[in-house]
């Protein structure tokens, strides 16, 4: 970490982290103010960012605001370091604060994710930041803010049980596959963000400090280390996460969320890990998964093999 | 293929540059400059300078010539770099009684102090293409007849004329010191006061104002308007820098303003009286400010005792989706991979299959 900030030079058309110094000090009192009031959302005079509303403007702004020289940052998009938009933004803090970046979610003191949470059980000291679309989790409920606001400010979220209800008599479970929504701190009812409900557990008790950005609604929120986060639920239908009879054909992974690759279009498709660090690291450390030989298979290791990458990165 | 999802910094850095070859167009065709841009497609950059919140003909010209003439990108780009400059000071208002005026009409009298000046508009041309514009040699240098005498010096506002009479609701002024909301700078907050309001119409996309404005006419909402006045000009913008404590010049912007009367049948404590809608933009776009002063009108309801019922007479749905720049990029982000998510939801749409199969053949055993 120290060498990196010795070697830290960036465009100095703009000021570090691109967002001046007044911004960034908005943006952290109302990170201050998320912090100490877990899971609610705070609204804050988002900026307009170099990046379209919707692609990450929530993220990169809390992230801006932030990261110093000395930090390492990852950047995932669906768990992948290599997504076209991971890519871009791990690019734009390269030139705009010239920190040090890398793939590897231990390494990472700041990690920016778009709809996952890295396999990884992430530590004290680290900060994840979750790029939001939309902050408030009633709001398919109910699309009035002065209204959802108000629900927030009473507790009154008997509106998402009687939705969540619905689902078992329609459908016999719970049909939210993500963006599922969990109660903070046994206070507010949250957005995790679209992530998968598979990684809703992961948010509980999590060592590392959880931002939240969303910036073209204009809210931050946040999940303080060790905070209870629990997934709404009832007693005769708890909660429950996704779970796939394969194990990922590249790593053999049983316990990772896996993306389905469609192989050819006779139906042939392979299951691997999301988390392509995650699987990678496996890979490297022998594991084997069923299709790790198969020429298929083979390519689309190649397609997200790391060395390579770091070349064209560079 | 999969890896088509895959990034790739070659991928995404060729892409810029077959974006680069691409606007450049047929290399055998004169480039077209910023300045030509400035001169010639001036409405586009009026409109860019409106939404972009940034009053700078040239700056505005340039995002036009990089987003290829997407008016929605160039606003997004203009906006971009609008967050990164330092704020010097805040205006003092403009007074638009001042105007220098360029053009000034009236729908509700014949006549007005200071008479009904056209200027520059299309709106009664004729709208056949004009062949003699696609000439190889071009139209040559065009020139207008002067008039004899110049324009009145004053030019009240119409609104004010019916003003004197009570017939009109007053206009009165925040109070002393009362700080204008800064939308660039706060978030949006409901209910919102008029200054918000309007500061989002501004900036709101001419297309959904427009639309929006339009639907209040056919009846969702609507409060039979006159366009007491539109007028279009230059006026001057001062400042007061805190070590003169007095207001100095800075300099001119062309504007355009619409005062819209509508009626209102009165309340219990209100006689009968006529309401105003309010719109404002740089440059020369008069369907978007008349389009403005009509939803302004509308989103009143609330403070008329009047229901709000209708699309344009609500807030939070008017005022959350009017900005281009964030539906833009909210729509758009949709081309982003979301397949952690697909897959969560195929998942359950296999088992959920699964069981109306099991539900099936469970039936037919029975």
């Amino acid at each position: 970490m120290n060498a990196a900030a010795e070697k830290a030079s960036w465009d100095e058309a703009y000021n570090f982290a691109y967002l001046d110094e007044q911004t960034k000090r908005m943006i952290r009192r109302a990170l201050l103010k998320a912090v100490a009031i877990p899971g609610y959302q705070v609204p804050f005079g988002g900026r307009e960012m170099p990046l379209a509303y919707g692609w990450g403007t929530g993220g990169m702004q809390v992230t801006a605001s932030v990261i110093g020289p000395s930090d390492t940052l990852k950047v995932i998009d669906q768990g992948a370091d290599d997504t076209t938009n991971a890519v871009s933004i791990r690019r734009f803090f390269k030139r705009v604060a010239g920190i040090a970046t890398t793939e590897a979610t231990e390494e990472a003191s700041v990690i920016q994710t778009r709809h996952r949470i890295p396999e990884k059980p992430l530590k004290e000291g680290q900060v994840l930041v979750y790029q939001v679309p939309q902050p408030e989790p009633l709001r398919k409920l109910e699309p009035r803010e002065t209204e959802t606001r108000k629900m927030h400010g009473y507790a009154e979220y008997g509106l998402m049980h009687v939705r969540l209800y619905e689902d078992i008599s329609r459908f016999g479970h719970i049909a939210t596959t993500y963006s599922y929504p969990v109660m903070v701190n046994g206070r507010y009812v949250m957005s995790p963000s679209p992530i998968p409900k598979f990684d809703n557990p992961k948010m509980e008790n999590n060592q590392a400090i959880q931002l939240f950005g969303a910036g073209r609604e204009k809210r931050i929120y946040a999940i303080p280390p060790y905070t209870s986060v629990k997934s709404l639920d009832f007693e005769d239908h708890p909660f429950e996460v996704q779970r796939w009879p394969q194990a990922c054909a590249l790593c053999g992974a049983r316990d990772s969320y896996l993306d389905e690759v469609v192989l050819d279009d006779k139906g042939g498709r392979m299951f691997v890990c999301s988390d392509t660090h995650f699987c990678a690291d496996r890979q490297e450390k022998g594991h084997r998964g069923p299709m790790a030989a198969d020429p298929a298979a083979g390519a689309f290791a190649r397609s997200s093999d790391t060395s390579a990458r770091k070349e064209g990165e560079r | 293929m999969y890896v088509a999802v895959k990034g790739g910094e070659r991928a995404i850095l060729n892409s810029h540059k077959l974006i680069t070859e691409t606007r450049r167009g047929d290399g055998a065709v004169p480039e077209v400059s910023v300045r030509q841009i400035g001169e010639q497609l001036g409405l586009a950059v009026d409109r860019v300078m409106t939404e972009g919140s940034v009053y700078d003909r040239e700056l505005a010209a340039l995002a036009i010539k990089q987003a290829q003439g997407d008016l929605v990108e160039a606003i997004f780009l203009l906006r971009a770099y609008r967050t990164t400059l330092p704020r010097f000071a805040v205006s003092e208002p403009i007074d638009t009684a001042k105007m220098l005026v360029r053009r000034r009409i009236s729908a509700a009298y014949k006549d007005i102090p200071g008479g009904q000046v056209l200027g520059p508009t299309y709106d009664y041309t004729h709208r056949l293409l004009d062949f003699a514009l696609a000439a190889e040699d071009g139209v040559g240098l065009p020139e207008a007849p002067v008039a004899d005498a110049p324009l009145d010096d004053g030019m009240p506002h119409v609104a004010d004329i019916l003003d004197h009479e009570g017939l009109i609701e007053e206009e009165r002024p925040d109070g002393d010191g009362a700080e204008v909301f800064d939308l660039t700078r706060e978030p949006m907050s409901f209910p919102a006061g008029r200054d918000q309001r309007l500061q989002n119409l501004a900036r709101g996309d001419e297309g959904f104002v427009l639309a929006l404005g339009y639907s209040t006419q056919r009846g969702y909402g609507g409060n039979h308007p006159f366009a007491g006045e539109i007028r279009m000009g230059e006026v001057s913008v001062e400042i007061v820098p805190e070590e003169l404590g007095f207001a100095i010049d800075i300099g001119d912007v062309v504007i355009s303003e619409c005062h819209m009367i509508n009626q209102f049948e009165g309340s219990k404590e209100k006689p009968p009286q006529f309401t105003r809608g309010y719109g404002l933009s740089f440059g020369h776009n008069e369907r978007k400010v008349m389009a403005m002063a009509l939803v302004d009108r509308a989103l009143r309801a609330r403070e008329m005792g009047e229901t709000a019922m209708y699309p344009a007479q609500d807030e939070e749905f008017v005022l959350y989706h009017a900005d281009n720049v964030e539906a833009a990029g909210f729509v758009s982000h949709l081309k982003l991979p979301h397949y952690v998510d697909f897959q969560a939801e195929l998942n359950l749409i296999r088992k959920l299959r699964q069981e109306h199969q099991d539900r099936l053949e469970k039936e037919a055993a029975e």
